[in-house]
């Protein structure tokens, strides 16, 4: 087949083109930079090091850092899990009045701006004395992530037809049986796809945790944010050694998650 | 509406990179004619259909209307500006218009006058009979109102050639019915040329002048429903047409019998006379005696329906058991193995046959088939492979 | 459907109930009650009559306005034809998503972190401009306005675009070619068939795009000059909150921020309703 040279293809590869570019030269600015000694001009740095490594692994507590992100993330994934899943089983099966509002008050917190609800949250947070603590940072962060996963859930169990249910209870099941042998292995699918959205979602979330961490509870998306915030007190290229760290783990996870799921999943679902 | 005498497609092909999905089809059709595209899924008729409205570009072969050429596989009229008219499978009515601003979407684009939109809208909805309709939105109207609803948006622009893409097939049996019904007034009334897609062999027998049966994106069989019904031209299209009983059967002897050509075959063990209408010149005479003479089996095929009980002797009738009943009403579907009685070595054959009276499983009864009724096709391909189409 | 599983399921809702009331509902009540409260605990509405008298205060609104409005209307604009023109999948759709999802993944820090350098006087993107001579001088896209909105636009478009996409791709296809076959060229089936249906899904974007750019924090900080032109809504709560430490007065300016993304998507939802009449119509479809 003939490629045909339509003025609208050329416009639209352009500006794919154009916009790679920049989203390329974002990162590798990011990787080389924190590789970078004197690169004042020019295309590339004149010397390479990794001495901005060390600097930042002196500055920070990395083994803190990756131990809050890691624990804050799969925290908020399980917990978000044994919330949402059961919810989700109730809205996918059961007809009942206020459903559909019950429906819009899961969909607020992921419309609402974090700030809105997240100062009055933090100042809360104070109140009990969970803030600047892993508990707090974990907890708040439930707020977008549980809604975010009854959405993700929900056409997966609406998918999975009520006459297996009927079936097994006609067998003689009871509904702890059902719930564990028949429903859940049917939506392992969903309840991966679910949990790998929510990941790649909850490790780049700032708001929220910005408004309660603290001190050793700091996940990396907060201290590069400090660090880029503060940006007299260090060499850039340091921020960036920190930078490419984060890079590094969200990068993995993102690569993983698009062997299960599609990009257009990760965005507010359309119905 | 430009006039025009007749439609010819020349060897239309179509690719799908190595998959060919419709392959040198040639066809005519005057003006006003009813022509039915019909096969199994997967046989290339959907796809003709689109490669004549140009929505699918053509790999190969020329499209011509009178001396205009729409197609020649590298130029094509684009399908908006064909004059064409289609009706979808699942309607493809637009949700976010009206009834009526559906019916006047193409009238709209043609910068008709608003008073004579209004009419021609009203006109065409009152043919379809859905006067009063109008503002309704098509969310609110039941599948077979929709596609009333599709057809009043096509007729109403008076294409010169109406394009059904399985009209019916999203309906249930007793509105598929009731449409296909009124398709054939629709018709009658308007006269408008018409290419229409079924899997379905009633609707076909029902509504068209001639039926194209498709296999694999080729031409099996152009003809009236009645020669198609009757005279099938290959193993294929006698399958699809329900010629459910299908034997291997050796031609023993042949004699003319004026017009017909009378062969006696061995079915497995079982003796069989056909009568076949095969004028004098017929080239399918010279295949049979092709057979007679080398003793290559050939494939014998009969209607359920055309098999009768019958009294013990008569003429081409043998004895069987009746292994599975299916009682349907007006008549059974009787499954039956052809006993060891009617000859040596017959356990394997079984025959599908339907009958008036009641007959219990197991019972031992004998049928027989009219000669006429018995058709023979060179066995190039085995009825395992033919029923394979079969939907 | 009613009954399916029994009534006896309804319980499993407990826990997310739990938590909507008290992790969202409760504080959002929280907010609205300090709002309304002066630091003595005795009702006032001084909390929004100062927010509103503060010039400095009150500029913020109009300077996210400022920001927000145009980065929306420009990413949902771009992700229109781009969608329709993707809506049957196209060769590389996969590596071209790739790179669309990368900018949300990794989120605002990095993006503007990068940015920083990327396009800064040094960077890569000046030294392009500058090797064909489309500037002379480095041109200044970091601290100021345009760093701000360029961040907003390279995180918002990719999100306003796959959330089109999947809508737009949902669009039954035989709709275009129905049009088509009545006579309508393609700028005319998208105009009059396609657009509208997808008229639901761009009011959804741009109401998500726009409360993304509304709120923004980050970027205006990193990539901007939070101290004036720059200092959108949310700095100034932030602000308030914990450089200030008087919660009564940002949760005045938190609950200022709600209302007018409520008032914005309010006003998307009467276009979309006024565009799509069909839409509303219920009924099997």
């Amino acid at each position: 087949m003939s490629v045909k040279f339509k003025p609208s293809r050329i416009l639209f590869v352009a500006s794919i083109v154009f916009y790679v570019f920049i989203v390329l030269g974002i990162l590798l600015t990011v990787v080389l930079n924190s590789l970078s000694k004197g690169w004042f001009s020019g295309v590339l740095p004149p010397y390479l090091t990794t001495e901005w490594y060390a600097y930042a692994a002196n500055d920070h507590d990395i083994p803190s850092l990756l131990g809050v992100t890691f624990t804050v993330v799969i925290a908020d994934v399980l917990i978000s899990l044994l919330i949402a899943f059961p919810a989700a089983y109730v809205l996918a099966r059961h007809e009942f009045k206020g459903k559909a509002l019950l429906l819009s008050a899961f969909l607020l917190p992921m419309i609402v701006p974090p700030m809105t609800y997240g100062l009055p949250l933090a100042m809360l947070a104070y109140k009990v004395h969970i803030a600047a603590r892993v508990i707090g940072v974990v907890i708040v962060n439930l707020v977008p992530i549980v809604p975010f996963m009854v959405l993700v859930l929900l056409p997966f169990i609406e998918q999975v037809g009520t006459n297996l249910e009927s079936a097994a209870k006609m067998l003689g099941a009871n509904r702890w049986t059902i719930f564990r042998r028949v429903l859940v292995p049917l939506t392992v699918p969903g309840i991966l796809t679910a949990s790998i959205l929510s990941l790649v979602k909850a490790i780049s979330m700032f708001d929220l945790t910005y408004l309660v961490a603290g001190g050793n509870s700091q996940t990396i998306v907060v201290a590069l944010y400090a660090d880029a915030y503060a940006a007299g007190a260090r060499p850039p290229q340091a921020v960036d050694a920190l930078a490419v760290l984060y890079f590094l783990i969200a990068m993995t996870c993102l690569i993983i998650a698009l062997k299960f799921v599609s990009p257009t999943q990760m965005v507010f679902k359309l119905k | 509406m430009k006039d025009f005498k007749k439609i010819s497609v020349r060897n239309m092909t179509k690719r799908f990179g190595e998959k060919i999905a419709v392959n040198d089809f040639s066809l005519e059709f005057g003006k006003g004619e009813f022509v039915t595209f019909l096969g199994p899924s997967g046989c290339g008729k959907s796809t003709a259909l689109n490669c004549i409205t140009g929505l699918i570009p053509i790999t190969g072969g020329e499209i011509w209307i009178d001396d205009e050429c729409i197609d020649d596989s590298k130029n094509k009229v684009s399908p908006e500006k064909r004059e064409f008219g289609m009706v979808f499978q699942n309607y493809a009515l637009f949700p976010h218009l009206s009834v009526r601003e559906n019916v006047a979407f193409g009238l709209k684009l043609r910068h008709i006058r608003h008073a004579e939109i209004a009419q021609r809208v009203e006109a065409a909805l009152k043919l379809v009979h859905l006067d009063g309709y109008g503002s309704k939105f098509p969310s609110q109207m039941s599948g077979g109102e929709q596609q009333r609803v599709a057809i009043a948006r096509c007729i109403v622009l008076e294409p010169r050639l109406l394009l059904l893409d399985e009209p019916l097939s999203n309906l249930d049996a007793k509105l598929r019915v009731e449409l296909r019904y009124e398709l054939k007034a629709l018709h009658e009334r308007l006269k408008v040329t018409t290419i229409y897609v079924t899997h379905d062999q009633t609707e076909a027998l029902a509504l068209s002048d001639r039926i194209v049966v498709l296999r694999l994106g080729r031409i099996q069989q152009v003809g009236t429903p009645s020669e198609v019904f009757s005279d099938p031209s290959n193993l294929f299209v006698a399958d699809f047409m329900g010629f459910k009983n299908m034997w291997t059967a050796k031609v023993e002897s042949l004699s003319a019998k004026g017009e017909r050509l009378e062969a006696t075959l061995d079915a497995q063990g079982l003796k069989l006379v056909a009568s076949l209408a095969w004028p004098e010149g017929d080239s399918r005479r010279a295949v049979i005696e092709e057979a007679h003479r080398t003793g290559q089996p050939m494939r014998t095929a009969v209607r359920p329906e055309d098999i009768s009980l019958a009294p013990r002797g008569s003429h081409n009738s043998f004895e069987c058991a009746a292994s599975i009943v299916e009682y349907q009403g007006q008549a059974s579907q009787v499954s039956a193995t052809v006993t060891a009685t009617a000859g040596p070595g017959l356990e394997a054959l079984r025959v599908d046959l339907r009958s008036g009276t009641l007959i219990s499983e197991g019972e031992v009864f004998s049928a027989s088939i009219p000669p006429e009724k018995l058709l023979l096709f060179p066995a190039t391909e085995s009825a395992a492979e033919a029923s394979r189409w079969t939907p | 459907m009613r009954g399916a599983a029994g009534r006896g399921i309804v319980p499993l809702l407990i826990p997310a109930l739990i938590f909507l009331v008290l992790l969202f509902l409760y504080p959002f009540a929280y907010g609205l009650f300090l709002s309304f409260t002066s630091a003595k605990g005795q009702f006032t509405f001084g909390n929004y009559l100062r927010f509103f008298s503060d010039a400095r205060d009150f500029r913020t609104i109009l300077v996210t306005l400022q920001i927000s409005v145009p980065v929306t209307l420009f990413n949902v604009a771009l992700a229109v034809p781009f969608a329709y023109y993707m809506r049957r999948g196209i060769k590389g759709e996969r590596i071209i998503t790739f790179f669309l999802i990368v900018p949300i993944t990794l989120g605002t820090v990095l993006i503007s972190e990068g940015m920083l350098t990327f396009m800064g006087p040094a960077g890569w993107f000046n030294q392009l401009l500058m090797a064909l001579h489309i500037v002379k001088d480095p041109f200044q896209f970091t601290h100021n306005y345009l760093g701000v909105v360029i961040s907003l636009a390279l995180q918002g478009f990719p999100y306003a675009f796959l959330m089109l996409l999947g809508y737009v791709s949902g669009i039954n296809p035989d709709l275009e070619k129905a049009s088509q076959m009545l006579g309508a060229n393609k700028w005319q089936t998208f105009w009059k068939i396609l657009f509208p249906l997808m008229v639901p899904g761009i009011a959804i974007a741009f109401s998500l795009n726009f409360v993304m750019a509304f709120s923004v924090f980050p970027s205006a900080v990193l990539l901007g000059q939070p101290s004036g032109p720059t200092r959108v809504i949310a700095i100034a709560a932030y602000q308030w909150a914990f450089e200030k430490f008087n919660f009564n007065a940002a949760s005045a300016i938190s609950m200022v921020m709600a209302a007018i993304e409520l008032i914005v998507i309010s006003v998307v939802l009467v276009w979309r309703n006024r565009m799509y009449k069909g839409a509303t119509m219920v009924g099997k479809g």
